[in-house]
Formats: C-alpha cells, structure tokens, sequence
C-alpha cells in the first residue's frame, strides 16, 4: 500500500478538514497522483531526448515538452501532498515511491521503440515518441479542457495552465504523425509500427477505476463520455496520414491501477537515484 | 541510433530543407527583429521549429519565417559605394537643430 493511500484511509478525518477549508470539495488522492504521474512518467520519457534529438530544434522541441509535463506534475503532486500532509512533498510523491504507487497509464511507462524481448535495448525511435505523445495528448486536450471548469479551483486552474501546453503538444505531434505517416517508405513504416505497438495500450484510458468514478462525481469528468471525441481525432488522424488503425482488443493494460510494465522500474531506478543518494540535497 | 546515422540524418536535413530566417517581435507595437535561422521542410515547420528555440523564455508575441533564399542581400564589394559615401554626411544627424521646449519629447 502507498504512503498516499494509508494516509487517506488512516486520516481521513483530517483529509476532508483540510479540503473544507480551502473551500474545495475533496478529491480522491489516487486521482491527483494519477494525473501528475502521467505527467511525470511522460515527461521522463520525453527528456530521454535531451542531447539525442534527430535535430537541434527538435531536441529543444522534446525538451520543452518535458518541461511543461514535469511542470504540470509538480503542481498536481504540490496539490496532493497539501492533502496528504504528514511532511509529504512534491518531492517525497516523485522519487520516494516505488512502482506499485504509481499510477499512469501503461503507455507512458514504454520505451521509445517497438517490443522487443524483455528488457533488450535499443535505439530510440522517434515515430514511436511522437506517435505516443500523440495519442496521449489528444486525451488531454479533451481532459483538462473539462477539468478547468470543475468545481475545484486548484485543479482548475492547473488544467487551463496544462491545457494551453497539451495543445502545442497536440499540435506538434499531430504534425509529425502526417510528415512521417505521408512520407517516405521508411517514415511511414516507422509510423505505421508504432502506431501498431501503441494503439492497443490506449484502451486503458476507457476502462474504470473506483477513484476516477469518485472524482468524477467531484469534477464532473466522466471519461468514458471523451472517448468519440478521442477517436474523431485520432482517426481523423490517421487518414490524414495515410495510416490504418488496428482492431482493438487483446490485453489491456492496468498501470493506473499500479500493475506495471517490466519498463517502469528501470525508468524510475534512473529518475530517482540521485535524489535517493542524496536524500536532502538542495542546489 | 548510432552517432553515424544520427549525423547523416542531421546532414540530410540540412540539405534536403531549405533554410529560413526567423523573425520574432517581442512585443505588440514592437517591430519584428531578426533572431536566427534555422532549416525546415516548410513554412509551417519552420514556424513551429522557431517557436520552440527562439521563443521558450517568453521572447515573443509573434514570428515571421521567411525562406532565406528569398532575401535579397548588398554584396560586401559594394561596401564603398554603398556605405562609405555618408560618412563624411554627419549634417544628416539630427543633432543640429534645436528642439523647441514645447515639443517635450520626440
């Protein structure tokens, strides 16, 4: 059990005091650390690029959206150990729990290449960050652009701020879905092959959990009602691109429920060991 | 990727996208100043490419692209028939008048 989810259950009373005071009715914990693990994971991923870009701009690019996740991460886990309280920080939520705490989806946790056996590694690849990037964003806009409204103000007001960055995001690997999908032979098998790996793990953004179903009667985000609204972009997409979109079906995936892919822990083994090694640094 | 392949991919970049020169104005009632360059498939790109290098510590409010090989430019041999006849013009400057008290600043 995470430090998040015995604080609730132990200091519930507490909890909702605190959420009653700052005028806000009370949000499940999972939730606020599901969204800002998302951010994170993701935005982990995306500095994987640092250094690495194809191309200077691109690798700013990569950089910057990186940057605005992290940013958007370290709001939503300012606003969940504000809850949690017992001395957590953005800090304690982001390098001092383990993967059976996190909670972002499957999808964000893989690797930037196509499945290989176990943990091989390889090469980056490019169509496979931009295409995950792609269909993660497409949600988000949908997301935080519900969320801004909700009765909630913080929550609120980090899903405007977040929503203004997902749609560059939006914006920019859309764009490199249709270069590469409408490009060369090469480019538009890369694409295709990512888009094959990836497609399936986006079933977990439909299926329900017991604290979304709580936010939802908070904030009103019901996320099944987003999901032909995803699919109109998505597949509006994909024509554009000249590229096919696979069945679903098959196995779908549960990190939201904190039930991972082989991949989280490596990741996470390399984002936190140093401040692991040094627990209290400051710079 | 290998740092070969990665630098042919950078070099065919290079070559294959024509390059432009970007253009950002840092605030309204402000002109566009040139800042930099860089290569880009398309117009579009190009403009998505300079919002990310040239724009990510609030530098602009707007940005224009234009193909470089679009702007015509002196030749630095012209440079004294071009440039050195107005050196010895400094009558152009406007310091040689007297600016009445009333006009307050201009």
């Amino acid at each position: 059990m995470s430090a998040a989810q015995s604080t609730l259950s132990q200091d519930a009373s507490i909890t909702e005091h605190s959420a009653t005071q700052a005028g806000n009715p009370s949000l499940p914990i999972d939730y606020l650390l599901h969204l800002a693990d998302n951010a994170l994971v993701l935005g982990q991923r995306n500095a994987e690029w640092s250094g690495h870009g194809p191309i200077l701009e691109e690798d700013i690019a990569l950089s910057n959206n990186s940057l605005d996740l992290i940013g958007q991460a370290r709001l939503l886990y300012q606003e969940a150990a504000a809850q949690i309280g017992n001395g957590a920080t953005e800090d304690t939520l982001a390098f001092f729990r383990d993967v059976p705490d996190f909670k972002n989806y499957t999808l964000l946790e893989l690797p930037h290449h196509p499945p290989l056996a176990g943990t091989s590694a390889s090469d980056r690849d490019f169509a496979t960050t931009l295409v995950r990037n792609f269909l993660y964003s497409a949600l988000m806009v949908l997301v935080w652009d519900k969320l801004q409204h909700a009765p909630h103000a913080q929550l609120a007001a980090i899903a405007a701020k977040s929503l203004k960055e997902v749609r560059y995001h939006l914006r920019h690997s859309r764009d490199w879905l249709l270069r590469m999908g409408d490009g060369t032979a090469e480019s538009h098998g890369r694409a295709q092959a990512a888009v094959n790996h990836l497609m399936p793990y986006t079933q977990e953004f439909w299926t329900g959990t017991e604290y979304e179903s709580k936010a939802a009667s908070v904030t009103g985000l019901d996320m099944g009602s987003l999901q032909s609204d995803w699919n109109q972009i998505v597949n509006a997409a994909l024509l554009e691109a000249t590229l096919k979109r696979p069945a679903d079906g098959g196995f779908i995936p549960t990190g939201k429920q904190s039930i991972h892919s082989e991949h989280l822990g490596f990741m996470l083994a390399e984002m936190q060991s140093l401040p692991r090694a040094h627990p209290n640094a400051t710079w | 990727m290998s740092a070969d392949q990665k630098s042919s991919t950078a070099s065919a970049a290079l070559k294959e996208w024509p390059l432009w020169e970007v253009f950002v104005r840092s605030k309204q009632g402000l002109e566009h100043k040139h800042c930099g360059s860089l290569h880009a498939s398309d117009s579009q790109h190009a403009l998505q490419m300079a919002r990310d290098v040239y724009t990510r510590r609030q530098e602009g409010v707007s940005i224009w692209v234009v193909q470089s090989s679009s702007i015509a430019a002196s030749e630095p041999n012209d440079k004294s028939e071009f440039f050195e006849p107005s050196s010895d013009k400094v009558y152009r400057h406007p310091t040689f008048y007297e600016i009445p008290s009333e006009v307050g600043h201009m």
